[in-house]
């Protein structure tokens, strides 16, 4: 069953996320990313990880892509605008270094892990029984890393202050 | 023996982080100082001295760490606690000290008003604190992301400039697109040896023996294109003249040196710290990017008639010289990094202050004969503007010629002879466009009778360049002291690999 869903919703995946770079018009592309976005979070529940599911559908699949939205009608880019896509030679190159990245995938993915540095099976969900979906994630967040977590404050403050000071009209 | 800090209690974790914390603190002030005033120029430099005065206060907290010798009691966590992290903080921050004191007068003059601006140059300097005391990838990328977005912002500040805007969208495309590969990197590193911590991750490689593991040499290949567009290497370098080009000139000079050295901080530790085991592979991708960022940046200089631009890419081939130091893979090639960079910050800066002087306008159109009879017009800054392109050269009795010279032993220690060939030649190449400056400067009157008239060092910009001036003639001929602190900021960056066996 599982295995199902995995190819189920990664297929899925895979060719909204084409289909999201190959529309012309910005408002279907946006649609398809949002079940890009969806199906990713199906992948997460999958994987054990349903409080990152839940996040991934709240904040990309719905906040972000919610902005997107905005920002296309905001800038009217309605319309079918003219195909960005490259021509006959630029799309043998894209396909040249897609099929080298594709290749490098499956290199990778034919590497099983030393044994020392996998969890054991199980981990995932006797974590999760233990401390609940959010206990497993907030517990090392606010422990471990949370030196990294107070830096990326930091750094949004950095995005914030510099989005006003390059889009204010006056300041 | 030194202050032992115990980063496991909250305290300890303060005090390790004490020039971190009391940057952002200060940063924090200064952001509400300018949402309350900002309204005129005499706000503004009210921000830039107030800058100053956090940037200087954190600079003394990270002299007074280093000098007290403060080292982590156990295992190193998320903040490394060595003399690497001071030593290259400290010339960040310096780095950082010297573009504030150069905006001070030129924000005014070409009438940009955003005192934001020095909050994000507070940002950017925190940013760089991280990848110089991180010990954990991920510390890394937060650092490198929170700089980069801070100087994407800084290139763009001139709002009314077209080229200003151009540079900014360029560089947060391409950078980004660099971030992506840097965090893939990281994740497959991640993936193969179960961690993110550098030590740990240098204990994981040699205990499991992963030194050839496929992921692992993945990772590392992303890693190296991330840092190599940062640090704008060969063939990563496309963005950086049109964006150093189109920056305000003192963003540019942040840009050509503490970035770039923030950037190879975090190269230089991530792979001598966590992947030592694997330096057969990646010195041999170093020395490659090495070799071509000197020919290729020495050549395409060459070429170059405008001021700015040439310095893009003299500072694009200066990156190529790190890069030899880095891929020598050794302590020496660590120590010869840090005097290096001391040696570049104040060069670079030096250089882009009295082009600032001299232009208008974002000093785009200042070309290179324009500096005719700047030595009888202005002979204090005809002056020090040869001592920085001497010294950009590596003419003896400069420091940039002990830099050179310690960068070339410790690529000769470490066997490659070829590398330090193509420095010595790249090296003679770079003399036919740093020379002419120095040529028009002296040897070629003046075009018109008022040519120089409005070239004017200003307030703390004379001080920059008089003092960076002084200190590259001082360094020069009186390298020991300094050559003794580089030294004690590369100790123990290599894990000894006995140690590693027996634990």
């Amino acid at each position: 069953m599982q295995v199902v869903n995995f190819w189920l919703f990664s297929g899925i995946a895979i060719i909204s996320a084409l289909l999201c770079i190959t529309r012309r018009s910005p408002v279907v592309s946006a649609m398809w990313l949002v079940l890009t976005m969806f199906s990713i979070a199906a992948l997460f529940v999958i994987l054990g990880a349903q409080f990152i599911g839940a996040i991934q559908v709240l904040v990309y699949a719905g906040a972000i892509m919610v902005l997107f939205l905005f920002v296309i009608m905001l800038l009217n880019l309605g319309r079918g605008e003219p195909t960005d896509l490259p021509g006959r030679l630029g799309s043998l190159i894209m396909l040249g270094v897609g099929a080298v990245l594709a290749v490098e995938l499956w290199a990778v993915t034919r590497i099983v892990p030393d044994g020392a540095i996998r969890l054991p099976a199980g981990t995932m969900e006797s974590l999760v029984e233990q401390e609940g979906a959010v206990g497993a994630i907030s517990d090392p967040l606010f422990r471990d890393y949370l030196v990294p977590f107070e830096i990326t404050s930091v750094l949004l403050l950095a995005a914030v202050v510099g989005a006003v000071v390059l889009a204010k009209r006056r300041l | 023996m030194g202050m032992a800090i115990d980063v496991s209690v909250p305290g300890g974790m303060v005090l390790a982080l004490l020039p971190e914390l009391l940057l952002v603190g200060w940063m924090l002030v200064l952001l509400l100082a300018v949402a309350w005033r900002h309204k005129d120029e005499g706000d503004q430099q009210l921000a830039g001295q107030l800058a100053l005065v956090g940037l200087v206060s954190t600079l003394l907290v990270v002299l007074w760490m280093w000098l007290r010798d403060a080292h982590a009691e156990s295992l190193v966590g998320m903040i490394a606690l060595d003399g690497f992290r001071y030593a290259t903080s400290a010339i960040f921050l310096i780095g950082a000290i010297l573009v504030v004191m150069l905006s001070l007068g030129y924000l005014g003059r070409e009438s940009i008003l955003t005192p934001e601006y020095y909050v994000l140059v507070l940002l950017a300097t925190v940013g760089m604190l991280f990848m110089s005391s991180g010990a954990d990838l991920i510390v890394i990328f937060l650092g490198l992301e929170l700089m980069s977005v801070s100087i994407y912002v800084l290139a763009g500040i001139d709002r009314r400039s077209a080229f200003s805007a151009e540079a900014a969208v360029k560089y947060f495309l391409l950078g980004a697109f660099a971030s992506g590969f840097f965090l893939y990197g990281v994740a497959l590193l991640y993936g193969a040896t179960g961690t993110t911590n550098l030590t740990q991750m240098h204990l994981q490689i040699t205990s499991l023996g992963l030194e050839t593991n496929l992921m692992l040499l993945c990772g590392i290949g992303l890693l190296l294109i991330g840092f190599g567009f940062k640090v704008a290497a060969v063939p990563f370098h496309m963005w950086a003249p049109d964006v150093y080009d189109g920056a305000p000139t003192p963003i540019t000079a942040f840009m050509a040196a503490a970035v770039k050295a923030a950037a190879f901080a975090a190269l230089i530790r991530v792979l001598l710290h966590a992947l030592v085991a694997s330096d057969v592979v990646w010195t041999e991708i170093v020395f490659w990017l090495s070799a071509i960022t000197m020919i290729v940046g020495n050549l395409v200089a060459l070429a170059q008639t405008q001021l700015k631009r040439m310095l893009a890419y003299s500072s694009i081939g200066h990156a190529g010289y790190i890069l030899a130091a880095v891929a020598s893979g050794s302590e020496e090639g660590a120590k010869a990094f840090v005097f290096y960079v001391l040696v570049y910050t104040l060069m670079t800066l030096g250089a882009f202050g009295v082009l600032a002087a001299i232009g208008r306008r974002g000093e785009r159109d200042v070309r290179v004969d324009d500096l005719s009879g700047l030595g009888s017009r202005r002979p204090w800054m005809a002056l020090a503007m040869t001592v920085f392109m001497l010294s950009l050269l590596g003419f003896p009795g400069t420091a940039g010629f002990i830099g050179k010279w310690l960068v070339l032993s410790s690529v000769v220690q470490a066997d490659q002879v070829i590398l330090a060939v193509l420095l010595v030649l790249a090296s003679v190449v770079s003399a036919g466009y740093y020379l002419p400056v120095v040529m028009a400067m002296y040897m070629r009157p003046a075009a018109a009778e008022d040519s120089h008239s409005g070239a004017q060092l200003t307030g703390a910009a004379r001080w920059v360049v008089g003092v960076a001036a002084v200190l590259l003639l001082l360094l020069g001929v009186w390298p020991n002291r300094a050559m003794d602190v580089a030294a004690d900021g590369a100790e123990g960056l290599r894990p000894a690999p006995t140690r590693v066996f027996t634990d």
